[in-house]
């Protein structure tokens, strides 16, 4: 088996795993109680809090553990936007799921939304973002790296010009986290999302930054948790796991970058060097290290994804297809693509523990597989006999 | 393509599961799909409800194949939905099943399976496909009460030789059991019985909702109005019940009228048909129907095959019955069967 959809979650490290288990098994204490077992648990979480403010930059107090990603992101655009004085809010078009399903909601409750576009790479224009900043926007909420297509965004321009406007800015870093430089100064946001999983880290566990001073009504009410915002019974375990798995990734980033470039523009070339009718989707050089995603024509990704998955290679395609939806997948609609295009797109996220040989095998199955797909529609057989 | 390599339609039932199990056993590299094939939920968890879907991932990884959701939505849309409010709205009566395996199991998903590398496709059909003289045949399974063929009747000879359909030798009881001896969770499941695209509140509100409300129109009963209906889609050719009309016996409709809404009714007696025309008709040991040809036909899907004389008539067929027929209804499909082989069909003509 080849897995290739580290975008999707990443296996949990064996490092990490011995650091969690003492705390699903003899550390089991309530981290509120006050006997030892719960100071040990309490001890656990305070640590765990400050090895991630550390890495993030940011203060201990500003570090709040959430159960997911999806629920950072939900946390900090309800509750800015609840807060906010103004009932605008900006995001762009190409979000998570977390983040723009999250927006629609705030839409139906009488919020008015802006999408900023993307261009033809993907990227958000801070002119465009600049221009939609009214006196009345509350909040605007814009990802580091996208999930499908790796673009990184400018982040930094980004949240200054939102600055420079007195309007709190977040960003989704679920993608950017473990794969690149994250600081919350160096970027001068205002939240910031982020989830265990996608770093080698366990499910069920995430965290929202929030900067001293932005106002951000509380999320979970109920007891004392996360001081006092977050109410919940701690994942103690998880909480380890996603401060220690961040630690790994952190000490070992430059050497997973430059690993995880290396694998990706090996694949990206010999795609290109081998397969007719592809596009790259997303920016060639300002997208994540380890992120692939082409487009090939004349074939839909469903087929594509199966017959990878029955040669034993699991990625993913632009559409959410395991779903059983047929919409095409927004971010790819959004850079330009036409709809039959984008069904027929592969994304490919490496991992480090993927190697040269297994990015061989992977294009020629691709090769075969695309061949095939595409020997079964009329469309490129018109195409293909035109050639002849 | 691998002559050992299957896909098959798992809608999460007991059949399909079942027949996912004996093909796994019988050593074909199966692979399960479940289609999803339009957005409508049930109460009960229609055929591809999220229920429906788990259900059938649960059976795949039980009994070790893997299972993958495949969407069909635009050609179950084309091929059943649309034909089947067409067919409403002229006043006629749609057999969707028929179409839905026509254009989308053995045509839509075979192509897909083709697509995996695989040659067949399997489905949880009680039906029984043969061979004999070159040629593909349908029987009868022998499990009659479940027989499925009256759905089956316009398959064409490609979709026949490749399509494996290995309940045709069992019993639903049978079937049943094996599942329980699987340790299969959905044993004791029952049968689905509704159109699966069709809500719990009835067809006509399915219709009304997308095509509008169907007009009110004259009942007429011996050349005079006697009431009205609430919109021909209401009714089928045949009906007795739930027509809202007293007349102090027992009436009938007897015709639908799309042209000048009207709905004519008639007494007992009245909706027996000595004979009846069918086209778009298909058939399965020969191509065509050259000379009558004496046999039996059904004529709704739980009536018995009636003996009759089937006469080739320009593009279709004329069925003339030994004894008239109830209420044969426009629109649903006429099967004729020579004892258990399945002839071939066509479509009632109004």
């Amino acid at each position: 088996m080849i897995y290739v959809d580290h975008a999707a979650t990443t296996p949990l490290k064996k490092e990490v795993l011995d650091k969690m288990m003492p705390y699903l098994t003899s550390e089991f204490g309530n981290p509120s109680s006050i006997y030892t077992s719960g100071r040990k648990a309490k001890i656990a979480i305070n640590e765990a809090r400050a090895t991630l403010a550390g890495i993030l930059g940011a203060k201990e107090n500003e570090v709040f553990f959430t159960g997911s990603g999806s629920e950072a992101d939900n946390w900090a655009i309800k509750g800015a936007a609840k807060m906010a004085k103004g009932k605008h809010l900006i995001t762009s078009a190409i979000e998570h799921h977390a983040v723009l399903h999250t927006f629609d909601s705030l839409r139906k409750e009488g919020y008015e939304v802006t999408y900023l576009p993307v261009d033809a790479d993907g990227l958000v224009s801070p002119q465009d973002l600049e221009k939609a900043i009214r006196p009345d926007t509350g909040l605007v909420s814009i990802m580091a790296a996208n999930n499908e297509i790796g673009v990184i965004q400018p982040i930094c321009e980004l949240a200054l010009i939102s600055k420079e406007h007195k309007v709190p800015f977040h960003t989704d870093a679920v993608q950017a986290f473990g794969n690149m430089p994250v600081n919350v100064d160096d970027w001068g946001v205002d939240m910031l999302s982020i989830s265990a999983h996608k770093i080698g880290g366990p499910k069920g566990v995430g965290a929202l930054y929030i900067r001293r001073g932005t106002r951000v009504a509380n999320f979970i009410h109920g007891g004392a948790q996360e001081f006092g915002r977050r109410a919940s019974t701690e994942n103690v375990a998880g909480i380890v796991g996603f401060a220690h798995a961040a630690k790994l990734a952190d000490e070992h980033l430059d050497e997973n970058i430059q690993k995880l470039t290396q694998l990706r523009d090996y694949y990206i070339k010999k795609v290109k060097e081998t397969i007719p009718y592809c596009r790259l989707n997303g920016h060639p050089t300002k997208r994540l290290p380890g992120n692939a995603n082409f487009s090939f024509e004349f074939i839909e990704g469903e087929s594509l994804l199966l017959m990878l998955d029955m040669k034993g290679i699991e990625a993913s395609s632009g559409s959410a297809c395991t779903s059983g939806s047929l919409d095409p997948s927004h971010v790819l609609l959004a850079i330009g693509l036409a709809h039959e295009i984008a069904h027929g797109s592969l994304r490919i996220s490496f991992g480090v523990e993927n190697t040269i040989e297994q990015v061989d095998i992977i294009v020629r199955e691709l090769a075969q597989i695309v061949q095939r797909l595409r020997d079964m529609s009329p469309l490129y057989e018109k195409v293909a006999r035109k050639q002849v | 393509m691998d002559n050992k390599t299957v896909v098959i339609g798992m809608s999460g039932g007991v059949d399909s599961s079942v027949a996912a199990a004996i093909l796994k056993e019988q050593g074909y590299n199966v692979i399960g799909v479940t289609m999803k094939l339009h957005e409508t939920e049930q109460a009960d968890g229609g055929c591809c409800s999220v229920s429906a879907v788990s259900d059938a991932l649960r059976v795949a990884h039980k009994i070790g194949i893997p299972h993958y959701v495949m969407n069909f939505t635009k050609e179950f849309k084309e091929s059943v939905i649309d034909y089947f409010i067409e067919e409403y709205k002229s006043g006629r009566t749609p057999n969707p099943c028929t179409a839905c395996n026509r254009y989308v199991k053995f045509e839509a998903l075979l192509k897909k399976a083709h697509a995996l590398g695989a040659k067949y496709v399997a489905t949880g059909h009680y039906a029984k496909i043969t061979q004999r003289d070159g040629r593909y045949l349908l029987e009868k399974a022998a499990d009659d009460k479940k027989d499925q063929t009256y759905f089956l009747y316009n398959m064409t000879q490609y979709q026949l030789a490749h399509t494996l359909m290995p309940l045709y030798a069992i019993t639903k009881e049978r079937t049943r059991q094996i599942a329980k001896d699987l340790g299969l969770i959905v044993a004791e499941k029952k049968d689905s019985q509704e159109i699966c695209f069709v809500p719990d509140n009835g067809y006509a509100s399915f219709i009304e909702g997308i095509s509008g409300k169907s007009p009110e129109g004259d009942f007429v009963f011996d050349g005079k109005v006697v009431g009205r209906h609430k919109g021909i889609i209401h009714y089928t050719v045949g009906q007795r019940k739930g027509l809202g009309i007293a007349l102090g016996e027992p009436v009938y409709v007897t015709k639908i009228d799309p042209s000048s809404n009207r709905i004519y009714l008639g007494v007992e007696g009245s909706q027996l048909k000595d004979e009846l025309t069918a086209s778009n008709v298909n058939f399965i040991p020969f191509d065509t129907l050259s000379e009558p040809i004496g046999c039996s036909a059904k004529i709704r899907y739980n009536s018995k095959a009636a003996p009759c004389t089937v006469f080739p008539e320009g593009d279709g067929v004329r069925v003339v019955f030994d004894t008239p027929q109830r209420a044969p209804a426009p629109g649903q499909s006429v099967v004729f069967y020579n004892e258990n082989l399945v002839l071939g069909g066509g479509t009632i003509n109004a």
